[in-house]
């Protein structure tokens, strides 16, 4: 009987315990929330929030911390990135997926999941060698302006490919849970393989399409490393692609060093990151959102 | 010819495109990395730490990085596992279904998948400044665990919903506990799929920079206390990157052979795991 | 040596079907005959599946497949080179073990088969939808709720869509793999009917395992037994008086 008390406590215990630590990451987002906007209150005391985000005042030694040039050149590069890389990782996906050989498949599938475990410091390596020079040298002078290569589109390019392989596996896996059936059963209606993909696979397997891009959107919105290797580090609202920019990651990353000598500096990094964590927040819930419509409209 | 033909063609044929391009940009991705980083790695790069004025060209290796990325993402990789364990048991085994917490828990670790990591790093930032650390491994391992939760939780959670519900039920008319089936019966069903989760989310950690950069600092020696700074191969490839020397420069993209040979090893093994227990499994 | 009365719908001949090394049809010579229910009985893995998928060339986006033969469909080689494989699979509708519903209304689910071919015409569409899920016995349960999804009905009243489904490109020919196997025994029934009802206009070939449904709707039997073709001929000559032994072991349930 002892022994069966014992067993009941031990279900007990690790109920409760496993009860506890899952609420660890409800509250490791609280909690990274809270922190970083303390950290940035006294900013607050100076400026109100609206005015520190829509200011492109940014001058530290100062005092003037205006965040709207590293919000804009987040956005250019993060949303080109993801313009690049949606439309060719789902021809890729679906290529490799309901086109190519079983050769071909079991080929790239090791290949893009090591891409996508690649560090991101790697992709900049690349970046600086190829991009940079190759938007520099060829494509700018092609559109007749100048550009030192170090630009919004050159970080797009490298972010683009860097999300590529994340994207790809992830609209793999879906398309592989597809089941045969469902392409049958267009197909015996007489209808070609493209139209079987454009009309059942593609509407079937949206809700997880757009996690996938949601995934690469966060992935792209936070890169740091790759990002800032390429994107010129301009403090300036980019007014075309070939102009340098300065992201969010980038200035954290950056001035990290500095920011404890200069007064209230490490409160405007510590905001910037609460922007991003706000961001990637932002584009989660909306994404939420739509997948629950979608789903209703399919279930 | 009809226009359904056509279209077909014209997708496949930009599919082939993107296709290529895409396989072309990341075979010269890897290609670049090799080419430029094959001439300095030399064994001394892996055994020797770095020598006085190694940053200006003379000689030393990285042995420090290494070890140094060896540590924060072993430490980080088992103090991660510790908490998505329980996390990833309690969301498939003990929570009340009909509740609304495990969805937001669920919610809570996409929403955490996609924090950037240097946002982790600011993160971890403002605690070394909460409790006056300096920046260390320790601070390095929790920052990195942080970064790994979700991406450990949310791979086993896709394991556990393959578990058969057969096998749950067979261990519960046998007497045993919910824990004990957990603890006794899951986690050997689900050993390589488990395995493989901890693998990704150590390869995430070892290659990522952005956060070790704010909370471990970086050292030439090898670090042998949780309180001193460590160093780390991302961040030697960028510091090496970042001098103005061509020698130095090459050693950067050795080291990034390095660190890309390391990540092969780990993708490599975890094929490896899934392919090897699958055989022991109950589908 | 053909036993059927009429012209042939299908004509197989010398047909042999290989999955890499594994040969799944061996050297099937067969009559189909033109309006009737014929119905194909056999052990679960003789290569039932695999015959109709060969009917309607689905069997060319499984990897590894070689098919040997030839295949006549009103008299013309489905598998010589040239020949338009949507327009050959237009000519059959094709209903699976399961009901595999697209992810789409119900009324779009219907119309997809004519859209494809490019009816665009909103009014044509209206009447072909109401047309066929008329004839597979499924208007008045829809009706008012054509625009839901169509994953919302139950699994027999979905049977009975991809049966409007199929209907609704005009074939000539049906095919079903075991129809009703995922079904309740009503749902099932009220498929079986749809399909007696329609053989007066199509030819219908079903693959079954359950013997009693064979009994019930087939005009013509062709048992199989692994790959090959054991015996054929009309339902009540082959049902009631088999002349090869495994044909009997397997009516009488020896083998199964």
């Amino acid at each position: 009987m002892t022994n069966y008390l014992w067993r009941l406590r031990k279900e007990i215990w690790a109920s409760k315990f496993m009860g506890l630590s899952s609420s660890l990451p409800v509250f490791l987002i609280l909690l990274m929330l809270l922190g970083l906007f303390l950290k940035a209150k006294p900013l607050f005391v100076l400026k109100p929030l609206s005015q520190i985000i829509f200011s492109s005042h940014w001058l530290p030694l100062k005092g003037h911390f205006g965040l709207w040039p590293f919000i804009m050149g987040t956005l250019w590069v993060t949303l080109l990135a993801l313009f690049i890389a949606a439309p060719i990782s789902l021809f890729v996906a679906i290529f490799l997926s309901e086109y190519a050989p079983s050769g071909i498949r079991e080929i790239a599938r090791p290949m893009i999941d090591l891409l996508a475990g690649l560090p991101s410091v790697i992709y900049g390596v690349w970046g600086v060698l190829i991009i940079v020079p190759f938007v520099g040298r060829y494509l700018a002078p092609l559109f007749g302006t100048y550009s030192s290569g170090y630009s919004v589109l050159a970080g797009g390019l490298v972010l683009a490919v860097m999300i590529l392989p994340t994207i790809i596996h992830v609209i793999l896996e879906i398309f592989r849970a597809i089941p045969q059936a469902v392409r049958e059963a267009s197909l015996s209606l007489g209808a070609t393989k493209w139209e079987t993909i454009k009309h059942v696979l593609l509407r079937q397997a949206a809700p997880g399409i757009l996690a996938a891009l949601v995934l690469g959107l966060s992935r792209a919105l936070g890169e740091t490393m790759a990002v800032l290797m390429v994107v010129g580090n301009v403090v300036q609202v980019p007014r075309s692609l070939f102009d340098g920019a300065y992201p969010l990651p980038a200035l954290i990353a950056n001035n990290y060093g500095e920011m404890m000598s200069i007064p209230l500096y490490d409160s405007a990094l510590m905001l910037a990151a609460a922007i991003l964590l706000v961001l990637v927040i932002i584009f989660n819930l909306i994404a939420r959102l739509i997948l629950l419509r979608v789903e209703k409209g399919l279930r | 010819m009809k226009w359904r033909f056509l279209e077909e063609k014209i997708f496949r044929a930009v599919m082939i495109i993107a296709t290529s391009l895409t396989a072309l940009i990341l075979i010269l991705i890897i290609g670049t990395v090799v080419v430029k980083g094959f001439k300095a790695l030399k064994l001394e790069m892996i055994f020797r730490l770095p020598q006085g004025g190694y940053y200006f060209g003379r000689e030393g290796g990285i042995l420090n990085s290494i070890i140094g990325s060896l540590q924060l993402a072993g430490g980080a990789t088992i103090l991660a596992f510790f908490f998505s364990l329980p996390i990833v048991f309690y969301l498939n085994y003990f929570s009340k279904s009909k509740s609304i917490w495990p969805t937001l828990i669920r919610f809570s670790l996409d929403v955490l998948w996609g924090v950037p990591s240097i946002v982790y790093g600011a993160f971890g930032f403002l605690l070394m400044t909460w409790f006056g650390w300096t920046a260390s491994l320790l601070l390095g391992i929790i920052t990195l665990a942080l970064l790994e939760i979700p991406i450990m939780s949310r791979a086993m959670d896709e394991v556990l919903k393959l578990v058969p519900p057969d096998l749950l039920e067979a261990s519960f008319s046998l007497g045993a506990t919910k824990f004990e089936t957990a603890w006794k019966v899951v986690i050997r069903q689900a050993l390589p799929g488990i395995l493989t989760a901890i693998l990704i989310a150590f390869g995430r950690a070892i290659g990522d920079a952005a956060s070790v950069l704010l909370t471990a600092g970086y050292t030439d020696n090898i670090t042998t206390s949780l309180f001193q700074p460590v160093a780390s191969l991302p961040l030697a490839i960028f510091f090496q990157l970042g001098t103005p020397y061509p020698e130095v420069q090459q050693r950067a993209y050795a080291a990034a052979i390095i660190l890309t040979l390391i990540i092969l090893l780990i993708s490599y093994l975890s094929r490896r795991i899934t392919r090897r227990y699958a055989k022991h499994l109950v589908f | 040596m053909s036993l059927i009365i009429g012209r042939p719908h299908i004509s197989l001949k010398n047909l042999n079907v290989y999955y890499g090394h594994l040969q799944v049809l061996k050297n099937i010579t067969l009559d189909i005959p033109d309006r009737q229910i014929t119905v194909i009985i056999g052990p679960s893995g003789c290569g039932k599946t695999t015959l109709l998928k060969t009917l309607n060339r689905l069997l060319d986006s499984v990897e590894g497949v070689r098919v040997e033969g030839r295949v006549l469909v009103d008299g013309e080689d489905i598998y010589s080179p040239g020949v338009e494989v949507t327009r050959i699979r237009k000519k059959m509708g094709l209903l699976s073990q399961r009901p595999q519903v697209l992810p789409m209304s119900i009324y779009d689910n219907v119309a997809y088969g004519p859209r494809i071919h490019g009816l665009k015409n909103k009014q044509q569409l209206d009447q072909i939808v109401e047309r066929y899920l008329r004839i597979a016995g499924l208007w008045d349960e829809v009706k008012d709720r054509l625009s839901e999804p169509a994953s919302r009905l139950s699994l027999g009243q979905q049977q009975r869509l991809c049966l409007a489904r199929g209907l609704a490109v005009e074939p000539e020919i049906i095919l079903g793999d075991e129809p009703t196997s995922a079904l309740d025994p009503q749902s099932s029934q009220n498929v079986e009917k749809c399909l007696l009802s329609l053989k007066s206009q199509y030819t219908v070939l079903l693959v079954t395992h359950i013997l009693r449904q064979a009994r019930r709707i087939a005009d013509y039997i062709v048992f199989l037994y692994l790959g090959e073709i054991v015996e054929h001929g009309p339902a009540q000559e082959v049902l009631n008086n088999p002349r090869d032994p495994r044909t009997k072991a397997y009516l009488s349930g020896e083998i199964s």
